[in-house]
């Protein structure tokens, strides 16, 4: 549906450098990295916003490149909603209708969809001063659907509301998208809306893709440090690996597999370790002894650091277990965690 | 709860100011009977004279605004190398004293310029013209006008016209729905200030253009000629009906339109 191809954009304070990208068509698309890894910059060089040094974009079949973005049937969506102040609640909705030839009978039906979808019946006199964040954030969206566009794409939609709202708003969009043909394409560094919005997703850094995939293998398997660190891998080490093992400073871990011998580094996902007060009898193929060193309240969770020779493990647990297995600073615990548990790169 | 000396400081400056500006303007505007100012606004070349300004000074805003705003979106929207430097040719005719606008201006004018030459083939005299009148109030008006409309340009988020382009709206369009409606108050307000300052200007225009008068120089020669108590009640006629253009074009133009 979207294809990037070797797209390099070279702007004063942003370099994208040799991106390519594919994603399906009705796909919900998600883009992470961190702030100036070139996302806003990318889904701005699609909409045709923002000049390109080299490289192609399609959409289908059709090579779009060249095209200004009015003619690409690409709608965009801010954070910041950039709704038109001096227009109505419903002369922004329709604003697009002006430049697109639409049956007048569909564009109201059309119209009366997403305002209900959108629950937006309410509003349609107000002008955006007088709306709320999460209303002139679902104005916004039914906006750019107005158009019935080919891709939309969202650039951290969510990130200025307030939880209540993001919640809502967040549930609108997974509506919307399930019950339309557009493609969408989102930038958020919100995990929760990557686990609950996207199929696959891409992560950014410093202006080049370092991973695309499905969702969850980006999370189980990231393919670079830069990647295990962005999406939460606490337990992640330089490594040097030997057949089917691998020595972290001077301890033996079990990966149960050969991996590329370019490999660096090996990571472990903190929710993946087994903490225990005696020796855990079970088929994981890496237990070791060690040492609590700090217990630190996250919440919902506590994060357990164990210290194990030179190497220090981190592992999550609730509180509910700290209680029962008696964890405290200072005391011998054991950890264990499957080789399949551990994430080469 | 107890002000401090600061308050009353700033107190104190701030009616000094207000005395030092509003007390020669009250001065003069109530110096002339009214029986005066009558016999002034029936004479012939006092009318004459501020139609003169008044005109001359709409024109020069108007040229302002057209060759002005395509520029100031340029330089409110884009970054180029030399923008800065753009930016203080635009304000240089602020600070040049007024005389040396209108030498300036006859220089290049004049007969020995190509730019005379081709203007005297042309037809097109500047030297004691309206012409010349208009060029002289344009060259003075025309950064308050960039100024003003830059900045109000500067004010509308980019992010708003990206939006309208995405949803269909070719670039033009966009300025006209969006870009428009959400800058014209602040080029009404670049216009105003524009003409004021036109309307105000002597020294450049006394140098270039002596013949026919604009109200401030017919001031100016009977301030010389005959003394103080003539060149008060065409001063008063003329403020007026300048304060009486803007606030009507305030008004006429102040929205009833909610709006950010």
């Amino acid at each position: 549906m979207i294809k990037i191809q070797d797209l390099n954009i070279n702007l004063k304070e942003f370099k994208l450098r040799d991106i390519n990208l594919s994603v399906e068509e009705n796909e919900f698309f998600i883009l992470m990295g961190p702030t100036g890894a070139g996302k806003t910059v990318l889904l701005e060089a699609i909409a045709g916003l923002i000049p390109l040094m080299s490289g192609k974009i399609l959409i289908g079949e059709r090579e779009i490149t060249g095209l200004p973005p009015e003619k690409r049937g690409i709608s965009i969506v801010y954070q910041d909603y950039a709704l038109f102040p001096h227009l109505t609640v419903l002369e922004n909705i329709k604003y697009g209708l002006y430049f697109h030839r639409i049956d007048k009978t569909q564009a109201e039906k059309r119209l009366d969809r997403l305002l209900e979808v959108l629950n937006l019946f309410g509003l349609k006199q107000r002008f955006p001063v007088n709306l709320s964040g999460g209303e002139k954030q679902r104005v916004a969206l039914a906006r750019a659907l107005m158009i019935e566009p080919r891709v939309l794409l969202l650039d951290e939609p969510l990130s200025a509301l307030d939880p209540n709202f993001r919640e809502e708003v967040r549930g609108a969009l997974k509506r919307l998208h399930q019950s339309s043909n557009t493609t969408f394409l989102m930038v958020t560094h919100d995990f929760v809306e990557v686990l609950s919005l996207a199929g696959r997703a891409a992560v950014m850094n410093k202006g080049r893709i370092e991973q695309t995939g499905q969702v969850k293998e980006i999370f189980e398997k990231p393919a670079s440090p830069f990647v295990a660190d962005f999406v939460g891998m606490k337990n992640l080490f330089k490594a040097s690996f030997n057949e089917t093992y691998a020595v972290v400073s001077g301890l033996k871990i079990e990966i149960g597999r050969i991996v590329d011998p370019s490999s660096q580094y090996l990571a472990v996902r903190s929710e993946d370790i087994v903490i225990s007060r005696n020796k855990f009898s079970s088929s994981m193929r890496n237990n070791y002894s060690g040492m609590i060193t700090q217990i630190d309240n996250q919440g919902f969770y506590y994060e357990i650091d164990v210290q194990i020779k030179d190497v220090s493990f981190k592992g999550l647990i609730t509180k509910g277990a700290l209680i029962e297995l008696g964890l405290e600073e200072g005391i011998p615990v054991y950890i264990s965690f499957k080789a399949s548990a551990v994430h080469v790169f | 709860m107890r002000r401090e000396p600061f308050f009353w400081i700033s107190i104190s400056c701030g009616l000094v100011i207000m005395a030092f500006i509003l007390l020669p303007l009250i001065e003069m505007m109530t110096a002339p009977s009214l029986s005066m100012l009558k016999e002034t606004i029936k004479d012939k070349d006092v009318v004459r004279s501020i139609w003169l300004s008044i005109y001359t000074a709409g024109l020069a805003a108007l040229i302002s605004f057209v060759l002005g705003t395509p520029l100031a979106y340029l330089l409110a929207r884009s970054s180029f190398r030399g923008k800065r430097l753009v930016e203080s040719i635009i304000d240089l005719p602020i600070a040049i004293p007024h005389p040396v606008v209108g030498i300036a201006i006859l220089s290049v004018a004049g007969k020995n310029h190509w730019i005379g030459q081709i203007l005297s083939e042309l037809g097109i005299r500047i030297m004691g013209s309206v012409t010349g009148i208009i060029t002289v109030l344009t060259f003075v008006g025309i950064p308050f006008y960039l100024n003003a409309t830059k900045a109000g340009f500067e004010g509308i988020s980019p992010r708003l016209e990206k939006v309208s382009r995405s949803l269909g709206a070719s670039m033009s369009s966009t300025f006209f729905r969006i870009t428009f409606p959400l800058a014209w108050r602040s080029m009404l307000i670049g216009l105003i200030m524009c003409s004021a300052r036109a309307i105000s200007e002597f020294g450049a225009v006394v140098i270039v253009t002596y013949h026919p008068m604009i109200a401030p120089v017919m001031i100016y020669e009977r301030f010389e000629a005959y003394g103080l108590k003539y060149s008060q009640p065409v001063a008063v006629w003329l403020v007026s009906i300048s304060l009486l253009l803007f606030l009507i074009l305030r008004i006429l133009t102040s929205g009833n339109r909610k709006e950010t």
